[in-house]
């Protein structure tokens, strides 16, 4: 039982990542139809600049500010105006690859601009043993579920209390319809891509320190946010939400229960069932879908 | 005797929608059959559910007697039915020539067999024919998406006569046609039918075009049958002017 | 269509003579690299056909060139079976595997499709990785041998470049012969409209299988070939992002015209190599240069001379038409205009 709670918490922790890039994942796809194969590698991304940072002698509170604002510019707004814009009105699929293009091109930059290994991050949480309830909690994990949730239920403030976060969900929900309304449509994409970015900041600020930052890291978190965004329901934040924590549950409790070496193949397993039986997630509303 | 084509208290529901609602008719052989009634009153629906694109919520359809509901739009299409849609549908990156041999090809032998015969499947002369009988010559080797709305409307027509259908269901053949072309079309399709002894079902806005080409009329509103018989009666039952006029 | 497939026929027949004498001067590194970018030409030629022709989005052509490569290393390296033989057993492997694969591509398409073949992708890797009695885990299947054919030893650098032009040259040859068949028009019609090539009477479902099924078997030939060229193999090529960089190579190249996976893969694992000297930046020159190719034309490097093509052919249409007005009398000149105003 212990054990299993341990278990549970270290999957929140894990599933608020995913969530963290799931739900950026999915307001993407909402406003402008770009699935972003490359989203692992903007999880990746921000710790290594951060250690550039930190390397070329910055302090770590400058790094911390010079990185972030780097990566917000060049992967919310350069991303949105250099990539996606571009290839939008060649449809999903070639935008979709251009994406596995950037995934291999900020990955290898990242291996040859910076290191190969992985580095050391500071974390901003000490490490260390909280005992809640009689089982000994990695508080570590507690902190990173705390810091994600926080994260997520400012997102959800932001988006059902502000006149912006409102018109920003109308457009998310509607692109055609908010435009007949004179919603500034742009700027609102604009502002998804930008929420991404800094969504996708915060979930390598906090998973850094636990696996270590490395050019590779990427790929698993970003299949994981994928998976998680697809089950949950590609369309709906709360979706992402869900299958966040859900993948991060599962991912967890099959490695201690079931086979640490197939850990990543069961949520893949889960993700084609959903596929194949609802296609629009678990709790999506229904889209777009051939027969 | 059996009918070319008899459908028999046909359903679609879409949820609340009765799209179709009880429909029953034959289509004889060598007939030209007309299908009219006003937008939105479940003629396509019903072409949909005869060719297997939608499955029907009840009833049936018999092709020579032969209960066929629920075939696949391909198996019926080899048994003989073949179609036109609303919309335009070309093969826009394949030529002309090509195209119509397509229309062709699942017709001749087995697939293993297709595979290693003929490249053309046998039917460059047959799709020439096709060509020239649709007064298309000129543009045999062009890519089809490049021909004007006119000719890939030509087209679209003949493909559907490529495999020596027994039933052509056209959908649609005039619209967007102009007058010239109309008559061009009207008189291929009484050659066909004349020629070929194939049987035609026709939706149609064009009240002319179906007036002049068809023996009978069959005239839906609401997803139900309203009337039937020929032109010159459904001309003028009060029922089908109050109809078109009611909408 | 016919015509430009007879040009490509002409091509690879006075292509196969220059390949065969130009690298006789290299040594063996440079060998290696056109042999790499022979076998990665025939992986792209499969993914061609089920993306390219039958519009079919698969990112697992990567996972059929493991399960190629893993296949022939199995049986060349523990059960003694001549490298002929284990060839055409991973390509027949890989076919059953993609009939299989092609089941889900009846349900679902588009962006969904590729996101069930992620999922084998990732599968078959991890299988890999895990299963040591199989494939020797993380640390693979070394001494792949080189065949001996008809007495003589393929083994040494240029005999088995040789060896795998041949081969290349025959399933290119019988990629042509099917696109030119009554098949090839039908994977084509897939891809353009379903819905009427349905209603022309294309079984639908048995040409998506046998996209899927053809492609992967060109993916496992690809890898049963890519064992004894590399002789040692280990679960990190076949990852993920090796699929990904095959459909980069499909679509960089030009997705649905015939040398594009030749062109593609020229990009994809011949340039890499020739960038070795630009110390470790050469992936990322190559992965900007293939998204810059991408974004320029979505169609690929043979899609902006095809569609150079077709505007010439379209001016020539253009004129087809004009001159044969007369002839028509009035009815084709109106056409044009009344066709597009009276749409309802």
């Amino acid at each position: 039982m212990d054990q299993f709670l341990q278990l549970v918490v270290a999957g929140l922790a894990t599933g608020a990542i995913y969530a963290l890039a799931a739900i950026g994942f999915t307001l993407v796809w909402q406003t402008s139809q770009t699935i972003n194969f490359a989203q692992g590698e903007f999880v990746m991304l921000p710790a290594i600049l951060v250690l550039v940072g930190t390397h070329a002698g910055l302090p770590v509170w400058a790094a911390f500010a010079v990185a972030s604002i780097a990566f917000v510019l060049l992967f919310g707004f350069g991303f949105k105006r250099f990539l996606v814009e571009p290839m939008q009105r060649h449809g999903v699929l070639p935008l979709a690859i251009a994406t596995m293009a950037l995934s291999v091109l900020v990955k290898e930059a990242a291996k040859n601009g910076f290191s190969a290994e992985a580095q050391p991050f500071p974390s901003l949480v000490p490490d260390g043993m909280l005992s809640l309830w009689g089982a000994a909690l990695s508080a570590r994990d507690l902190a990173i579920f705390v810091v994600a949730v926080v994260a997520i239920v400012g997102l959800q403030l932001f988006i059902t209390r502000t006149r912006t976060g409102r018109t920003m969900q109308a457009t998310a929900q509607n692109p055609t319809v908010a435009r007949i309304l004179g919603i500034p449509v742009e700027r609102m994409i604009l502002l998804t891509f930008l929420i991404n970015a800094m969504l996708a900041l915060v979930a390598s600020y906090l998973v850094s320190p636990v696996y270590l930052a490395k050019f590779s890291n990427g790929e698993s978190i970003g299949l994981a946010a994928f998976i998680a965004a697809i089950v949950g329901g590609f369309n709906q934040i709360r979706g992402a939400l869900a299958g966040g924590f859900l993948i991060g549950l599962i991912d967890n409790l099959t490695a201690a229960y079931v086979s640490s070496a197939y850990r990543t193949a069961v949520p893949l397993v889960v993700l084609v069932v959903v596929i194949l039986v609802k296609p629009e997630g678990l709790l999506g509303r229904k889209e777009e879908r051939t027969v | 005797m059996t009918h070319v084509l008899e459908v028999s208290s046909l359903k679609k529901y879409f949820g609340g929608v009765k799209a179709v609602d009880g429909v029953s008719f034959t289509v004889e052989e060598g007939e030209i059959l007309g299908l009219i009634g006003p937008n939105g009153c479940g003629k396509s629906t019903l072409f949909n559910c005869i060719l297997g694109q939608l499955t029907p919520t009840e009833g049936e359809v018999k092709l020579d007697g032969r209960v066929v509901t629920g075939l696949y739009p391909a198996q019926l299409n080899r048994l003989g039915v073949s179609r036109t849609f609303q919309l335009l549908q070309v093969f826009p990156n394949l030529s002309v020539r090509e195209n119509l041999i397509l229309a062709g090809q699942e017709h001749k032998g087995s697939m293993i067999g297709r595979l290693f015969g003929a490249r053309d499947a046998g039917l460059t002369a047959e799709a020439d024919r096709m060509i020239a009988f649709f007064k298309l010559e000129h543009l045999a080797d062009q890519k089809a998406g490049g021909l004007s709305y006119g000719q890939q409307k030509l087209l679209d027509a003949a493909m559907a006569f490529m495999a020596g259908p027994r039933l052509v269901l056209l959908d649609e053949p005039a619209g967007g046609v102009n007058l010239t072309m109309l008559a061009n079309l009207k008189e291929r399709l009484q050659i066909i039918n004349r020629e070929l002894g194939a049987t035609f079902v026709v939706i149609e806005h064009n009240m002319d075009f179906v007036m002049s080409l068809c023996s009978r009329v069959v005239v839906m509103a609401e997803g139900k049958i309203l009337a039937e018989g020929p032109p010159s009666a459904i001309r003028n039952d009060p029922a089908v002017i109050e109809a078109y006029l009611g909408h | 269509m016919i015509r430009r497939l007879d040009a490509s026929l002409l091509i690879l027949l006075v292509a196969f003579p220059i390949l065969w004498l130009l690298p006789s001067g290299l040594k063996s590194y440079g060998l290696y690299v056109v042999s790499l970018w022979l076998v990665m030409s025939i992986a792209a030629m499969g993914l061609n056909l089920t993306l390219g022709y039958a519009g079919l989005t698969s990112l697992a052509q990567g996972a059929f060139l493991g399960i190629g490569a893993y296949a022939t290393a199995i049986l060349t390296t523990k059960a003694g079976w001549p490298l002929p033989a284990a060839f055409l057993a991973s390509s027949a492997l890989s076919f059953a595997v993609g009939v299989l694969l092609g089941f889900p591509a009846l349900r679902v398409k588009h962006h969904y499709l590729a996101f069930v073949t992620l999922a084998f992708t990732v599968v078959v890797f991890l299988v890999a990785r895990n299963e040591q009695w199989l494939t020797g885990g993380v640390f693979g299947i070394a001494n792949i041998p080189r065949p001996v054919l008809f007495g003589s030893d393929l083994g040494a650098a240029l005999p088995f470049y040789r060896l795998l032009l041949c081969v290349t040259l025959v399933l290119a040859l019988a990629m042509w012969w099917l696109l030119k068949s009554p098949w090839g028009r039908a994977f084509l019609a897939l891809r353009e409209n379903a819905v009427r090539a349905a209603s022309l009477g294309v079984d639908i479902r048995a040409y998506t299988l046998l996209a899927f099924a053809i492609g992967s078997a060109y993916g496992g030939a690809a890898g049963s070939l890519y064992a004894p060229l590399v002789e040692f193999i280990d679960p990190a090529p076949f990852a993920l992002s090796a699929s990904f960089v095959l459909l980069l190579t499909v679509v960089a190249g030009g997705a649905g015209s015939f040398f594009g996976p030749f062109v593609g893969a020229f990009f994809s694992y011949m340039l890499p190599e020739l960038l070795r000297a630009t110390g470790g930046w050469y992936l990322i020159i190559y992965a900007a240069v293939v998204l810059l190719i991408v974004m320029i034309s979505p169609t690929g490097l043979l899609g902006l001379i095809e569609r150079w093509r077709d505007h010439r052919s379209q001016a020539k249409a253009a004129a087809a038409r004009a001159a044969a007005a007369p002839t028509l009398g009035a009815a084709s000149g109106e056409t044009d205009s009344l066709g597009k105003g009276a749409t309802q």
